[in-house]
This record gives C-alpha cells, structure tokens and sequence, in this order.
C-alpha cells in the first residue's frame, strides 16, 4: 500500500482504530519511564542546580511547538498543490495541538527564566518569535472558524500557515543570529550535544514520549474532524433532501390549483 | 516520595503542574469531541435508516 492510499479518509479511520491503542500504550510507557528518569535518575546541574529538571518538559514542548507547526505546513502544502483529503483535516487537527505546547514552552520558560535569569520575561529574540509562534496559532484557529466551508477555509489556512512557516528557522536560529539571553542550541549543534548522557537521555525519553503523545491526539483529532465532515454532509443532504421535498409539494400544489375546475362562485363584491 | 527538588522547588512543581493540567485538560477536551461526533452521526444515521424504513411503509 502506498504512502498515498492513506490519503482515503475511510482507510485511514481503519488504520487509527488498529494503531491507536498500541501508539496510546508506548505514549504511557515512555512518558512514565521519561518523567521516573527526569524526576529520580537525572543529577542536578552544576549551574541551575534542580531547576534543570523543567527541562526535561520544556525542551520537548519548544521541539513539538515546532514539530506541530511543520506538520502543518506539510499538510498546508498538500492542501494546495495536491488536494489530499486528509491534508486539511490533519492541518486544522494539529493547530490546537500545537498551540497547546507553545503555550506550555511560554510558561514553563518563563517559570525556568525566573530562578535563573532573574525576570520572568525578556523581549530577546528568541522567547519573541515564540511568542509569535503562539500567535500564528492562535490566529490559524480563528481563521478555521471563521470560514464556515471547510474546503475554502482549508485553502485561506494553508497560504496563511506556509506564509508564517517562514517564523521557524527564526526561531531555531534566533539564537545564532542575534545577542539573546535564552542559551544557544545545546542538542542539535554541528558539534554533537554539549550536555552529558545523564542529562541528555531523559530528554530525549521526555521528547520521544511527548512527540508520540502529539501523534496520539492528532490522529484522534482527526478522526473527530472526518466525523465532523460526514456529518455536515449528512446535513446538507437532509436540508437539500428537504428542500427538495418542499419545491415538488409547492409545484404539485400549483399544478394541482391550474387544472382544477372553475368554481361557480360569484365574486366577493366590495363593501360600500 | 517527592524527588530533591533543590532552592526551587515552588517553580519545578508550578512547571510540572501547569503542564499535567493543559495536556490533561487537552486530552479530555480531543476526547470528548470525538465521542460527541460520534454520537452525532450515530443519530443521524440512524435517522436516515428510520426514513428508509419509513418510505417503506406508507402508513408509517
């Protein structure tokens, strides 16, 4: 089976409903193996003391508020050139999602920067194009419920999310291009990480737990948005069903008053 | 028992506890969408049978 036979909404509903006990059981498992090391196993830093244990939540919220957003963009680029029928519906399942974990990179950032930076809140660059990451969401999500067609709201959404795709390499490299308070890259670098593995592989737990969290909910958020679709047209089908129903009473009734045999009945003269 | 949570421990277990009640809120929320369509088109299908069923019998 190709990659593309899983754009067919029914298939893809069988294929969720076999896989998503198995993805919610990993996401269980690993995200109580991740949190058990983060909490228990991990030592302290030698600069931030305990507060590095917000890391290990942070770091995976900022790597999934972006992992969302590309999702989104993908699904956004298939919308327009291809016209995949899950490409919309994964878009608009993914934006609460993802605005869920930028708002949580946001606050737990602030709740870290506290202790260590001394603020809870600085316009640098980077916790700026985050927050403007959060925006984008935000304004994604209004757009999706303004347009009540989902096909032409489909289509205004995804120019919109490619158009702010252009906000994620500024946020990953904010860091090297501008003087910012928020420390540079320290897992993803040319170099290889610059934490040790006892720092280094809760997170990366935390963030294969988290990630496989996002899938659990995307996939069911899509299979809620494909309902909501069937059902909007099992409506429109109804009311043009009833519509329908309504024309041929109205146009029976006319033919029916047009053939009928004149009334013998004199004229209602005017009161004088 | 509660890990050492060091001089801060007000700010970890704000961090830990906003992010369980969001995601957990997030997770009921996606849930119950998805059983309230489901239930939606389970009667409006069932709906439809019943007109099916209903043209079938015209004293119905």
């Amino acid at each position: 089976m190709a990659i593309i036979d899983l754009a067919n909404p029914t298939r893809f509903m069988r294929l969720t409903d076999r896989l998503l006990p198995w993805l919610v059981g990993a996401t269980v498992v690993s995200m109580a193996i991740g949190l058990y090391l983060a909490l228990y196993v991990s030592p302290e830093d030698y600069q931030q003391g305990a507060t590095v244990k917000i890391m290990y939540i942070h770091v995976p919220f900022a790597w999934l508020s972006m992992f969302a957003y590309t999702v989104m963009a993908i699904a956004s680029f298939g919308t327009l050139v291809w016209k995949h029928p899950l490409s919309d519906v994964s878009a608009k399942a993914a934006a609460p999602i993802g605005a869920a974990f930028t708002f949580l990179c946001l606050v737990t950032g602030s709740l870290w920067g506290k202790p260590m930076w001394g603020t809870w809140w600085v316009w640098d660059a980077r916790l700026t194009s985050v927050l403007v990451l959060f925006i984008m969401y935000l304004g994604i999500i209004a757009l999706w419920r303004t347009i009540e067609d989902p096909i032409r709201a489909g289509k205004a959404v995804a120019v919109l999310t490619l158009v702010g795709y252009i906000n994620i390499p500024i946020i990953k490299f904010s860091v090297n291009w501008w003087n910012t308070l928020h420390q540079p890259a320290s897992v993803v670098r040319m170099d290889g990480p610059s934490m040790p593995p006892s720092i280094l592989i809760p997170l990366l737990v935390n963030a294969l737990a988290f990630t496989l969290l996002f899938m659990t909910l995307h996939f069911i958020a899509m299979r809620s948005e494909i309902l909501r679709r069937r059902i909007r047209t099992l409506r429109q089908h109804e009311a043009a069903g009833a519509a329908g129903v309504a024309r041929a009473t109205t146009s029976v009734q006319a033919t029916a008053s047009a053939h009928s045999p004149k009334t013998n009945k004199a004229p209602v003269e005017a009161p004088s | 028992m509660l890990p050492d949570l060091g001089n801060h421990p007000g700010f970890i277990l704000a961090s830990y506890a906003v992010s369980l009640v969001l995601i957990g809120g997030l997770i009921a929320w996606i849930r119950y969408d998805f059983r309230h369509q489901k239930s939606l088109l389970a009667e409006l299908e069932a709906r439809r049978l019943r007109r099916r069923s209903a043209a079938k019998d015209p004293k119905a």
